[in-house]
C-alpha cells in the first residue's frame, strides 16, 4: 500500500508550525506555547516582524480583489495555514457567494482547523498535500469537485516560496502548475527577501528559523520575478508588498516593514 | 447624573461636534494604526473607527450617563481584530488624551470622571472578548490538533493493519531483515516454501537462504543493495530450502528508509515460480532441441552461432577484441542416407539417425562444443573460440572415426560413413550466413571428391565456382537476350587455296565479363544441360547463314561444320532437329558437317554410334577431332561412319617451331594415311604460319584452318571473302 508523502506522521505540538507561527503574528491564538516562544524570540530580533506579517496579509487580500475584478472565480491557495483572520473566501465569497476556494496545507493542523471553518461551506475546502506535488493537487478529487481545470484559476503562493529551496526548484514547481491551467489563470506570489535589513539581524534571524521552523530561502526582486515565468506579470510588476496597489491608491507612507518582502501577480499565457 | 443634553440633542440632529468626532477618529486611526492586524482597507477602517467614536462620544454626553456603550465599543475592536494589546493601550491613551478637547468638550471634573469610567469600560469589554476569542481559538486549535492528530493515528493503525494482514495472509513469501541482511521477520507463506521455522530462519542471514554461489555478478545487485547503492532488485531466483533442494521464484527485494533516508529495512518478496521456471525451462528445451535425437535443433544452433558475433561489452574475456577470436564449424551429412532410407524404411532410418547423433555427441560434447541436428541427415558441430585449422580438423577426423565401427539396428550389421566440409576462421570479418554457406560448398565438395572424408574450405576454389556458378546461372538468359554470337573460320584446301566450307564458333559477348571463348563456357554448358538449346541455336545460326551466303554466291559450294558436345551427342531429339533444320534452310545433308570428339564417341556408349550412322546414313558429313596416337584406339576409327580426320592443333604447332623433333610430323603423317587409308580426308586446325601449311601440304594433309589461312571473324569477313576471291568447288 502506497502512503500519501505526508501520512501518518507524528504530529508534535511542542513543534513550531510554519501556520501557527503565522497566526501569532496576526494577533491570532490558534496557536501554542511552542509556536508564541518562537515569534517572542523573532520578535527580539526583528521587533517589526509583525508587521511584515501585517503587510503581506494585507497584500493578499488586495491581490484577491484584483483577481475577482479580473473575472476569476476560483481560488487555489497553496500553503494556506490557518485560513482565520482576512481568509480567502471570506473575503472572495463576500464579493461573489459562488467563488470557489481550495486551500491547500502540508500541515495536519491547519488542515484539520480549516476543514473545522469550512464545514458547512460547499463552496471552500481544504486538502492536505506537498506543493511539491501540482499533479497529486490538481488531480486531488476535492479540488476537482469544486475547481474546473478548463476555467481560468488564481494559484496563490503567498507567504509560501521562500520554504522552498532551490534545490527543489521553485520555478520548475510553479511552471507544472501552470501547464495544468488555463490561460487568464493568475498567480499571485510574495516572498521574504533579504533587502532592507541589517545583516546580523537577517542572519539571527534565519538562524532561529532554520532551527525552529523551517529553512528560509530570501530572493531578491529577480528572482522573484523568474518564479512568473509563462505569465504575464499585471502592473507595477514585482515591487515591494506595500508598493503593489496600495489601498488607498497613491504614494504610501515609508513604512519600512512592507519593503521587507516582494509581492506580484501575474497572469498566465496559457499551457 | 443631571447635566446639560448636548446641543442640539435629539435622534434626528446630526451629532453634535461632528467635525470634531471626525478628527478625534483620525487622531485615533492614526495611533493605533499597525497595532494589530485587521483585515479591512484603510477607508473600512476609519468608518470602524468613526462609527465607534460616534458612540463614544455619544456617551459621553448622555443623559443619564453610562459607560455601557465603552464596553460595547472594546467588544468591537476585537471583533475587528484589533487584538493587539498595543491597540488597546492606545485607544484608552487616545480616548482620555483627545476625546474631550477633539470635541470641544471642557474637559471639567465630571468630564474627566467620564473619560475615565468610559475608558475603563472599554477596556475591560475588550479584555472580555479578547479572552473569549483566545479560549475560543485555543479551543479550536486543540480541537483540530486532536483531531489531526487522531487522523493521522488511524491512518497509521490502518496501514499497520493493512500491512499486517498483507503481511500474514499474502501467498507471497515475505522477509524482513534489517540493513545487514539478518532476518528479523518471515511470514507464514516463505516459512511454507523453505520448511523452516521461524526461529530457525530468524538466526539467519540473507544471503543464506539466497543461492548466491554462483559468482560474483550474482552477488552484485545484493551487495548494491545493502549498501544502499540501489533502492530493488526484481530477478529469478532460487532459494535454498531447508533440506537443501532449490526452490525457482521471483524475488522483489527492497531497500527501505526511515524519514532521514539511513537504510532501515530489507524487505524481500518470493514468488514461487518453480512450475513456470520448469514449465519454461521444458519449453527451452523443446523449443532448442530435436525430438528425435535430443541433440540441438537448428534454431539452438543458429543461436549460438549467432552469438559469437555478437560481443558483449561486459565481458571482460573480450577485452583483447573479437578480432582474434575465431569458429570452427563442421558440417556432416551421412552417406547415401536417401537410398539407405528408400530400402530399409523410415524407422530404420530413424534409429540409424539416433545412434549416429549418439556417437557424434559423445565424441564432440565433452570438450564443451555443440552438436546441433539440422535436419533430415545433416548434422552440424560448432567449436567457439577454435584454436585453428588442426584442432577442427582433428575433431572431425575424430567424428568420422566414430563413425566407423558398423552400426547393430535389430538384426541389422549397417556400415555408415559421412563426409564433412570443415570451415575454420576468424569471427571478425565474416558472419554466420557465410560461414553456413561456406560449409555447405566445402561438404558438397567432399561429397564430390568421394564422400567418406572431409574437405576443408579453400576460399580459391569457391571464388572460381562461384564466378563458374554466376555464368551458369547468367546462360539461359544471355541466350535470351541474343548474347551469343557466332563467328566463321574458312576451312581452306592446302592445294589450291580454295574455301570448302566454314566452321561455326559460338562466342558469349557477356555484358560484365566481356567476351568469351567457348572454352570459358561450352564446359558448363554442357554441366547444366544448356548445351542442348545452345547447340540448337548454333545449328539454326550456321545452316540460315549457309543458306543465305548460297544464295548470294551459288557457286560458293561451301560446307558449314558444328562441333557437337558429347550431351548433345546423346539426345534424342537430336537427328529429328538436324532433320527439321535441314528441311526449314533447305540446305543439302552433305552440306553440314557435324564435329564430333572421341571422348564423346568411344565413352557415350551406343547411343552416340547409332546416331551418328543415322545422321551418316541422312547424307550429313561427320568430322572426328581429338585423335592422337598417344591416347586413342586407331582401330575405332575404321567402324565409324566419318569422312573426315581433324588434326588437333597440338600436333601442327609442333611441325615448325624452333626446337622442334620430327616426332610431330611423323604424327602427322601416320594419322594422314591411316586417315587416307580408311578413305577419310584430313584436316588441320591451328594452322598459323605460311611454313606450317606448306609442311602440312608437304605431308599430305588436305585441308586445313587457322589463323594463316582465314581468321575466325563475324559472318560479313566471309563474305567479303567470298566476294573477293570466289569458292573453291566440291568437297575435299
Amino acid at each position: 500500500v502506497e502512503r500519501p508523502s505526508w501520512a501518518p506522521q507524528d504530529i508534535d505540538l511542542n513543534q513550531p508550525s510554519i501556520a501557527r507561527v503565522y497566526d501569532y503574528y496576526l494577533g491570532g491564538f490558534h496557536n501554542f506555547a511552542a509556536d508564541r516562544a518562537v515569534v517572542e524570540k523573532a520578535l527580539q530580533i526583528l521587533p517589526e516582524s509583525p508587521l511584515i506579517a501585517q503587510a503581506n496579509r494585507a497584500f493578499l487580500d488586495r491581490a484577491v480583489r484584483h483577481c475577482l475584478d479580473a473575472g476569476i472565480t476560483q481560488f487555489l491557495d497553496i500553503g494556506s495555514g490557518i485560513p482565520t483572520v482576512g481568509n480567502v473566501h471570506e473575503v472572495a465569497q463576500q464579493a461573489d457567494p459562488g467563488v470557489r476556494v481550495v486551500y491547500v496545507d502540508i500541515d495536519p493542523v491547519a488542515v484539520s482547523h480549516s476543514r473545522a471553518i469550512l464545514a458547512g461551506n460547499a463552496a471552500a475546502t481544504v486538502i492536505q498535500a506537498d506543493l511539491h506535488e501540482p499533479e497529486q493537487i490538481l488531480k486531488d478529487p476535492g479540488l476537482l469537485r469544486l475547481l474546473d481545470l478548463d476555467k481560468p484559476v488564481a494559484l496563490l503562493m503567498v507567504a509560501v516560496l521562500h520554504f522552498v529551496p532551490d534545490a527543489a526548484d521553485p520555478a520548475g514547481v510553479i511552471d507544472r502548475y501552470r501547464r495544468a491551467l488555463p490561460a487568464g489563470s493568475f498567480l499571485v506570489v510574495s516572498h521574504a527577501s533579504e533587502e532592507g535589513l541589517a545583516k546580523d539581524r537577517l542572519d539571527a534571524f534565519r538562524a532561529l528559523y532554520d532551527r525552529a521552523v523551517a529553512p528560509l530561502t530570501f530572493r531578491s526582486q529577480k528572482e522573484v520575478e523568474a518564479l512568473f515565468g509563462g505569465f504575464e506579470l499585471v502592473s507595477p510588476g514585482v515591487v515591494s508588498m506595500g508598493q503593489w496597489r496600495p489601498d488607498p491608491p497613491g504614494p504610501i507612507d515609508d513604512w519600512p516593514p512592507s519593503q521587507y518582502g516582494y509581492a506580484g501577480v501575474g497572469r498566465s499565457h496559457g499551457r | 447624573m443631571a447635566g446639560e443634553p448636548p446641543a442640539g440633542g435629539g435622534t434626528a440632529t446630526p451629532p453634535v461636534g461632528s467635525t470634531g468626532r471626525a478628527s478625534f477618529a483620525a487622531a485615533w486611526a492614526s495611533r493605533v494604526a499597525g497595532t494589530s492586524y485587521v483585515p479591512m482597507s484603510r477607508a473600512q477602517f476609519e468608518n470602524l473607527l468613526a462609527a465607534l467614536t460616534d458612540r463614544l462620544a455619544d456617551a459621553l454626553v448622555a443623559e443619564p450617563f453610562t459607560p455601557r456603550p465603552a464596553y460595547a465599543v472594546g467588544c468591537a475592536l476585537v471583533d475587528a481584530h484589533f487584538t493587539d494589546t498595543e491597540s488597546l493601550a492606545r485607544t484608552v491613551a487616545v480616548l482620555g488624551d483627545e476625546l474631550a478637547a477633539r470635541l470641544s468638550i471642557p474637559a471639567d471634573e465630571q468630564v474627566r470622571s467620564r473619560i475615565s469610567m468610559l475608558q475603563g469600560a472599554l477596556a475591560a469589554g475588550h479584555s472580555k472578548t479578547l479572552r473569549e476569542r483566545a479560549l475560543a481559538e485555543q479551543q479550536e486549535i486543540v480541537q483540530a490538533a486532536l483531531i489531526a492528530r487522531s487522523q493521522a493515528e488511524r491512518l497509521l493503525r490502518t496501514s499497520e493493519i493493512r500491512f499486517h494482514t498483507v503481511f500474514a495472509e499474502a501467498a507471497l513469501g515475505i522477509l524482513i531483515a534489517d540493513p545487514s541482511g539478518r532476518i528479523l521477520d518471515a511470514n507464514h507463506a516463505l516459512l511454507t516454501m523453505l520448511g523452516y521455522r521461524l526461529g530457525e530462519l530468524a538466526r539467519l542471514d540473507i544471503s543464506d537462504i539466497l543461492h548466491l554461489d554462483q559468482g560474483p555478478e550474482a552477488w552484485e545487485p545484493y551487495v548494491e543493495l545493502l549498501r544502499g547503492d540501489r533502492e530493488n532488485i526484481k530477478v529469478d531466483k532460487p532459494l535454498f530450502q531447508r533440506d537443501g533442494s532449490l526452490l525457482w521464484t521471483h524475488l522483489t527485494m527492497s531497500l527501505i528508509r526511515d524519514d532521514d533516508g539511513r537504510r532501515h529495512r530489507v524487505v524481500a518478496m518470493f514468488e514461487d515460480v518453480t512450475d513456470r521456471h520448469l514449465l519454461e525451462t521444458r519449453l527451452r528445451y523443446l523449443a532448442t532441441h530435436d525430438p528425435l535425437t535430443q541433440l540441438a535443433n537448428r534454431r539452438l544452433f543458429l543461436d549460438r552461432l549467432e552469438s559469437l558475433f555478437t560481443t558483449d561489452p561486459f565481458d571482460d574475456d573480450a577485452a583483447d577484441g573479437p578480432g582474434d577470436a575465431r569458429l570452427g564449424l563442421c558440417f556432416l551429412d551421412l552417406d547415401g542416407f536417401k537410398v539407405f532410407n528408400d530400402s530399409f524404411g523410415h524407422d530404420m532410418g530413424d534409429r540409424l539417425l539416433v545412434e549416429i547423433a549418439g556417437r557424434l555427441d559423445k565424441c564432440v560434447s565433452s570438450e564443451g562444443h555443440l552438436v546441433a541436428r539440422l535436419g533430415g541427415d545433416e548434422f552440424v558441430i560448432l567449436i567457439a573460440n577454435s584454436t585453428g585449422r588442426e584442432q577442427v580438423v582433428a575433431l572431425a577426423e575424430r567424428a568420422l572415426t566414430a563413425l566407423v565401427p558398423p552400426v547393430w539396428i535389430g538384426e541389422h550389421e549397417l556400415s555408415v560413413s559421412a563426409s564433412i566440409g570443415i570451415v575454420e576462421r576468424q569471427v571478425a570479418g565474416t558472419n554466420p550466413a557465410d560461414v553456413l554457406r561456406a560449409a555447405d560448398i566445402t561438404l558438397y565438395w567432399a561429397k564430390a571428391e568421394g564422400k567418406s572424408r572431409w574437405a576443408f574450405f579453400d576460399p580459391v576454389r569457391n571464388a572460381r565456382e562461384i564466378a563458374r556458378y554466376s555464368l551458369c546461372t547468367a546462360m539461359p538468359a544471355a541466350l535470351a537476350r541474343d548474347e551469343f554470337f557466332v563467328n566463321y573460320q574458312p576451312v581452306v584446301r592446302l592445294t589450291d587455296g580454295a574455301v570448302l566450307g566454314v566452321e561455326a564458333l559460338v562466342r558469349w559477348r557477356h555484358p560484365r565479363a566481356g567476351l568469351l571463348g567457348p572454352d570459358q563456357f561450352l564446359g558448363l554448358a554442357e554441366e547444366t544441360g544448356l548445351i542442348l538449346s545452345l547447340g540448337r541455336w548454333l545449328l539454326r545460326t550456321g545452316c540460315e547463314q549457309l543458306r543465305r551466303w548460297q544464295e548470294r554466291f551459288p557457286d560458293a559450294d561451301m560446307f558449314v561444320s558444328l562441333h557437337v558436345g558429347s550431351r548433345q551427342s546423346r539426345d534424342p531429339r537430336l537427328v529429328d532437329d538436324i532433320t527439321q533444320i535441314l528441311d526449314e534452310t533447305g540446305l543439302a545433308p552433305d552440306r553440314l558437317q557435324l564435329e564430333l570428339t572421341r571422348t564423346a564417341l568411344v565413352d557415350g556408349g551406343e547411343e552416340p554410334l547409332r546416331m551418328l550412322g543415322t545422321l551418316s546414313g541422312k547424307g550429313i558429313r561427320i568430322a572426328l577431332g581429338d585423335f592422337g596416337p598417344g591416347h586413342a584406339n586407331l582401330a575405332c576409327l575404321r567402324g565409324l561412319p566419318a569422312h573426315t580426320l581433324k588434326i588437333d592443333r597440338g600436333f601442327v604447332d609442333g611441325l615448325v617451331a624452333p626446337g622442334s623433333t620430327e616426332v610431330d610430323a611423323q604424327i602427322v603423317a601416320a594419322l594422314v594415311s591411316l586417315a587416307h587409308a580408311l578413305g577419310l580426308s584430313v584436316t588441320a586446325e591451328g594452322v598459323e604460319t605460311a611454313a606450317q601449311a606448306a609442311r602440312l601440304r608437304g605431308l599430305g594433309c588436305d585441308n586445313g584452318q587457322g589463323r594463316f589461312l582465314g581468321p575466325a571473324g563475324p559472318a560479313e569477313q566471309i563474305t567479303w571473302l567470298l566476294s573477293s576471291r570466289g569458292a573453291g568447288a566440291g568437297a575435299a
